[in-house]
């Protein structure tokens, strides 16, 4: 990213804003500012001006440490303790147990036949919710930046309507469509005016999940629709000429020139997506709960429930099958790595 | 000047370079009008529902505007009373106010004559008269008064989280991208692969370990809590290291023969320098901290601290839903955002377009 890419940032409201406030602002800075020079100039004096490198990044460090790095090394302790206390020495060593208990199947294809039949259950949905979200995602996300490429009219309007549901909160996007899909909804509505029949939606077990793939794809989708129109607009227009010289038609266009050189964002939409959902949890929290019964329960929500809103709080067993998920996204990351090296070698 | 006249058919067919429409276009625009309909249908759909009122929410099928039932004050009677359409035996329509049911009868009033004596008349034979009205106090009830729903301390602690952990993000953020583009100093690149290679690590793989950290500062049920965890976001080094490789090395220089202390040089030259890429992790981390819902909802417990995220999953998530309630403050609740939206949409697109990432 260069600084030409990014629009110029005078003369916005809001900096007029920010500019107003700044008799208040100001003076209180200038002291902070001051302060944490007055105290640097001398370390500065005695380290030099390469090692106040740590000095800066120090801050960031500190709080990654201890709530990131520490926190992803503790919870291996955590997964291979039990009880139900929260502070590690109050918890016995079960060295593999957490993980023998999540894995006690005896026939993996049937989460019924598993102790932690919640567990499996979650998984199957999560990769069902999975492939089909993303499917969902990468199809539609790739004909609407198609459309918005085009020369049409009010390009600008048509791309913010696209993108407008993916700056909304999860928890507001399932309510939205809880009151459009409940029994008196407006959606069963339009279905009586042509001849249909009224559901409970959310609460059929065939529906639910179709739904709740349905309410994620529309919440996303615009966000990829973004990310594939850059990669489009990058694609040099001579190409194009050069292609109609040849006597190309539409799909050869698209076919030929288009899709090649659309490729690696493509990769990038389809691995973010991916990532993305199979850590989905909000938005289903708040529109299903991950019922009817636990149709649409995925992982995340087992790990969240194990963990947290259940009356006695599991936390190895939470613990375990969060790093079970973390090892998912971990595969998913690393294959992005080989095979997007791959397609930038090709 | 026949010749000159244009159809508004072929006016608005008319296209860049003189060409007609075509089948690709017809459909291009089909795919625009519904993808608009779906996108933000619901959307509109959400606003006008919430000023409905609660009758009116549990009509079916429900009418597109938000209807209430026209009150009249009628000299003699202290309360305004409803209106309806009556027909009577003969057919005549007339008019007339409920003065109070009794069973299937109802004691009407005509507003014309307040004096006379109430005119009974079958339920079945009135329609309620209703006007397009917009229920306001679905929003000025909750923040009135509402149990269960505090709605100003909600919007108090979401504000207070937003403002304070993006200050916060964007400062710690700099720095570390400032250390990390511009000087050479032992581990700076493990340190930048080490923050960069947790993108893909979600807090949802660590929740319980954090949590235990959060509990044994004493943050649980605290703003704090919320806050700091989230704050050295790798996304917003990865953005701010990428724009600062761009400001020449020449400048710092400069500033250092000049006598400007390293402090002063972040402050005085690569912060303003950077303004255009802070605005854009600025605007991402008051979206993602606004919309946040897992973590809070894992941290605070006591009413007294939920955000509006979490506060709004509670309301709804009671025996019975007060739907009237809980649309308007889920308008409330998406306002804001559609605000920045609107104002810096371009700040945001560019954004993500450029990082690839939300």
């Amino acid at each position: 990213m260069t600084a030409s890419e990014l629009p110029a940032i005078k003369n916005r409201s809001s900096v007029r804003l920010l500019n107003q406030l700044d008799p208040i602002t100001r003076p209180v800075l200038l002291l902070l500012v001051t302060a944490v020079d007055r105290i640097l100039t001398p370390i500065q004096r005695r380290v030099g001006i390469d090692k106040m490198g740590y000095f800066f990044v120090l801050p960031n460090l500190l709080i990654f440490g201890i709530f990131v790095l520490f926190p992803m090394l503790l919870n291996f302790y955590y997964a291979m303790t039990g009880g139900t206390k929260l502070f590690p020495e109050d918890r016995p060593f079960v060295g593999l147990d957490n993980f023998a208990t999540l894995f006690d199947c005896e026939n993996f294809s049937q989460p019924n036949s598993c102790q932690e039949d919640l567990f499996w259950r979650g998984i199957f949905n999560t990769i069902q919710f999975v492939v089909f979200q993303v499917s969902g995602i990468v199809l539609f996300s790739l004909i609407t930046a198609l459309v918005l490429n085009r020369n049409i009219i009010a390009r600008g309007f048509f791309r913010s309507v696209f993108f407008y549901p993916v700056l909304l909160s999860p928890v507001v996007v399932a309510l939205i469509w809880k009151w459009i899909l409940q029994h008196e909804g407006v959606l069963n509505a339009i279905l009586e005016l042509f001849g249909g029949e009224s559901m409970r939606w959310l609460l059929d077990t065939n529906w639910a999940m179709f739904w709740v793939v349905f309410v994620s794809v529309w919440a996303l989708m615009g966000f990829y629709t973004l990310i594939l129109l850059a990669g489009l607009q990058s694609i040099p227009p001579e190409l194009y000429e050069a292609s109609s010289i040849d006597g190309a038609n539409t799909w050869q266009d698209f076919r030929f020139v288009t899709m090649p050189l659309l490729m690696p964002t493509m990769f990038v939409v389809l691995v973010l997506s991916l990532i993305r959902a199979v850590q989905m949890f909000d938005q289903i929290f708040v529109l299903t709960g991950g019922g009817p019964g636990t149709r649409t329960q995925l992982m995340v929500q087992y790990i969240y429930t194990t963990g947290f809103s259940n009356q006695i709080q599991l936390f190895g067993l939470s613990a375990a099958a969060s790093m079970v998920l973390g090892v998912s996204l971990l595969i998913l990351t690393l294959l992005q790595l080989r095979l997007g090296n791959q397609s930038s070698l090709a | 000047m026949q010749a000159d006249r244009i159809s508004i058919g072929q006016f608005l067919s008319r296209r860049s370079g003189g060409k007609r429409v075509n089948t690709a276009d017809a459909l291009t625009y089909l795919y625009l009008t519904i993808g608009t309909i779906l996108m933000f249908g619901p959307v509109l759909w959400l606003v006008a529902s919430s000023f409905k009122t609660q009758a009116g929410l549990v009509k079916y099928p429900p009418p597109l505007l938000p209807y209430q039932q026209v009150q009249v004050d009628v000299e003699g009677f202290d309360k305004p009373l409803p209106l309806y359409t009556v027909t009577e035996e003969d057919g005549t329509i007339s008019e007339l106010a409920q003065v109070r049911r009794v069973g299937i009868e109802a004691q009407m009033v005509d507003p014309a004559e307040p004096g006379a004596e109430p005119i009974k008349v079958n339920i079945r034979q009135r329609e309620p008269v209703e006007e397009v009205k917009l229920a306001w106090e679905n929003y000025l009830d909750p923040l009135i008064e509402l149990e269960n729903f505090d709605f100003f301390t909600y919007l108090k602690n979401s504000v207070i989280v937003t403002t304070f952990a993006t200050a916060i993000t964007l400062v710690i953020n700099s720095m570390a991208a400032f250390a990390l583009s511009k000087y050479r100093f032992k581990g700076r690149d493990a340190i930048f692969v080490l923050f960069i290679s947790t993108l893909m690590i979600p807090i949802t793989v660590i929740l319980v370990p954090v949590f235990l950290v959060i509990t044994s500062i004493g943050w649980k049920n605290n703003l704090w809590g919320v806050i700091i965890p989230g704050a050295a976001t790798p996304t917003g080094i990865f953005l701010l290291r990428q724009y600062m490789l761009t400001i020449p090395d020449e400048l710092l220089d400069a500033a250092r023969i000049d006598g400007a202390s390293e402090w002063h040089i972040y402050w005085r030259i690569i912060l303003p320098l950077a303004r255009p890429a802070l605005a854009v992790l600025a605007i991402f981390s008051v979206m993602w901290r606004w919309n946040d819902f897992l973590w809070p909802l894992i941290v605070l417990s006591q009413n007294d601290y939920f955000t509006l995220q979490v506060g709004l999953n509670a309301f709804q998530g009671e025996l019975q839903i007060q739907w009237h309630y809980v649309l308007a403050m889920t308008v409330v609740t998406l306002l804001p955002i559609t605000l920045v939206f609107a104002f810096l949409q371009r700040f945001i697109t560019t954004g993500i377009a450029t990082t690839g990432m939300k």
